[in-house]
């Protein structure tokens, strides 16, 4: 079997026996860095066809919010529904809006992303029905029924994220193997071409952005259930900031470098919380000027023996 | 007989610059056909105009009895017209057998499903087998970015025929290359070309190589056709010879 899918497997075991193992604070760091690599396996696929999106912390509110709002309705903390209505919410946005992304490039791609992003941000803050700047509380996790302890229910969350994300990044990796997935770098090479070979890199862009979409409510969902809170922070361009900021900080190159920038991420930024509360925005920034100055190609190229070429 | 591809009465202009009047242009079937005229004649917006490039002011394109003239080059493309550039338009930073898998993979019907791997060794090798027609097998695994100008030229003509298409546009496949390799680029391409019996319609100035491989002769002058037919009365018209031949080269025809 292919050594990537491998490593995947390696990684899933590890969150499964970490659900069971690790301390509680961890066990909300591990899924918190989950959810976030789902945004950012999201963003690898864009980036891939050189698009870099400013604003996809509107689908991660939108699952957030979608799942909050669905569940709140139905007086449920059902993990399972949570995650149906927020990725689906987040989804036809993402399908919608892709219409209109597919058209652009560049800077004006990752601008408009950026406005929708700001206006879902403004709307959430002027509801007061969705408790405005404060956001909601999410019901406590349960699963299809079963209602097991806060601390239990912590813990089988992890390893339901693990399982979601670890597959969704196997879906990822046999896509981006694919003509379709290898499409992004000929779009990213020549359009021109790629129009002349008789494909339609609208079309292509599209289906990108919706699955980058579809990633991100799903992350958004499970953010939610962890923290046990939406608030509109979800949606502001720092959020967006930081999924682009981690993107880069862990390389296009692999669909494990998502989950290995992913921890790092949430691990700097814990630590440098505790010791540096007043500066932890200056620690992480050292971490990235660090890990671009050393590291052109992101953490991953840390693993990357071939040069030159990319690997699938 | 019914042409193939059926240009008539297209117009293009740009504002006030007109880049094409009344053109009328048939084809048929298996001929070679070369397309001659000083820079700014009309040749590329000809070329742009029947792949969907450019859309023409008026006028009509049939291909093969259907009307293409409004079509996304796309669309032309998959009813079997394929291209190739001035400046060759490959995939830089994938590798030359990259370039053809990609043309492989969309070609394909089943090539666009998001669960076929992109790189199987079937695929592969036909891939190879491509590039081994067009005499580039060498440097399949160099990043098209890296190649020399005549080896990218031909990889930009081979992605263009992994369609199989009934009609290919060259737009000076000669250009860029040195004097000495010229004929050695033009022999590999129409090699290939026969054994895929193809259509070809090259734009071309070195009028050596349009004596040497074209069947017939079409010459454009200030956005029109001024001389279509066999190559001995084209290249040999007063007008061709004052308004090509003379401009672009200021020397007698070969």
């Amino acid at each position: 079997m292919d050594r990537t899918i491998l490593g995947l497997l390696a990684i899933l075991a590890a969150f499964l026996a970490g659900s069971l193992l690790l301390p509680s604070w961890a066990v909300s760091l591990a899924t918190v860095a989950l959810a976030k690599a789902l945004v950012i396996l999201g963003l690898l696929v864009l980036l891939r066809a050189g698009l870099v999106p400013f604003g996809q912390a509107l689908f991660f509110a939108l699952g957030a919010y979608g799942a909050g709002m669905a569940l709140r309705e139905a007086g449920s903390g059902d993990v399972v529904a949570g995650l149906f209505a927020g990725t689906a919410a987040a989804a036809s946005a993402a399908v919608l809006l892709g219409f209109l992304m597919a058209r652009y490039r560049e800077i004006f791609f990752a601008m408009l992303s950026l406005a929708f992003s700001m206006l879902l941000y403004g709307l959430l803050v002027k509801n007061a029905a969705l408790g405005g700047t404060d956001g909601f509380n999410v019901p406590a996790p349960t699963f299809l029924g079963w209602a097991p302890s806060p601390a239990t229910a912590r813990r089988v969350l992890l390893a339901v994220a693990a399982a979601l994300a670890i597959g969704c990044h196997a879906a990822i990796h046999v896509y981006l193997r694919s003509t379709m997935g290898r499409l992004a770098t000929a779009i990213r090479d020549n359009e021109i071409r790629v129009e002349y070979l008789g494909a339609s890199v609208q079309r292509a862009i599209h289906v990108k952005f919706a699955i980058a979409g579809t990633l991100a409510g799903m992350g958004g969902v499970l953010t939610a259930f962890s923290a046990g809170h939406i608030d509109p922070g979800m949606s502001y361009w720092t959020a967006s900031g930081e999924f682009v900021f981690v993107t880069v900080m862990g390389g296009a190159g692999s669909v494990l470098a998502p989950i290995a920038g992913s921890f790092l991420f949430e691990i700097v930024r814990t630590y440098a919380v505790e010791y540096a509360p007043q500066a932890w925005q200056a620690v992480v920034g050292a971490v990235l000027l660090v890990i671009i100055l050393v590291l052109p190609g992101g953490l991953w190229s840390l693993f990357q023996r071939r040069r030159g070429t990319q690997p699938p | 007989m019914t042409a193939l591809l059926s240009a008539a009465g297209l117009n293009k202009s740009f504002g006030a610059v007109v880049a094409a009047r009344d053109v009328h242009v048939d084809v048929a079937a298996g001929e070679t056909i070369g397309v001659i005229g000083a820079n700014g004649a009309g040749k590329t917006t000809f070329v742009n105009m029947v792949t969907g490039y450019l859309k023409p002011t008026s006028g009509t394109i049939r291909f093969a009895g259907e009307d293409v003239t409004r079509l996304p080059p796309r669309a032309i493309v998959r009813r079997g017209i394929g291209r190739s550039f001035q400046i060759p338009q490959v995939f830089g930073t994938m590798t030359a057998v990259e370039n053809v898998l990609v043309a492989l993979g969309v070609a394909d019907a089943r090539g666009l499903s998001p669960w076929r791997p992109f790189a199987r060794p079937d695929v592969v090798g036909h891939a190879r087998a491509t590039l081994e027609r067009f005499g580039i097998a060498a440097h399949g695994d160099s990043e098209a970015r890296l190649l020399p100008q005549g080896v990218r030229k031909l990889l930009d003509v081979a992605i263009a025929t992994v369609r199989r298409p009934r009609l290919l546009l060259l737009d000076e496949p000669t250009s860029g290359i040195s004097a000495e390799e010229k004929f050695a680029v033009m022999e590999t391409l129409m090699q290939a070309l026969r054994a895929g019996q193809v259509t070809v319609l090259f734009v071309e100035h070195d009028m050596q190589i349009v004596g040497r491989y074209a069947g017939r002769v079409i010459a454009f002058y200030d956005g029109t056709v001024i001389a279509d037919g066999p190559p001995d009365r084209v290249l040999d018209d007063a007008d061709v010879r004052r308004h090509v031949i003379g401009e672009a080269h200021g020397r007698a025809r070969p």
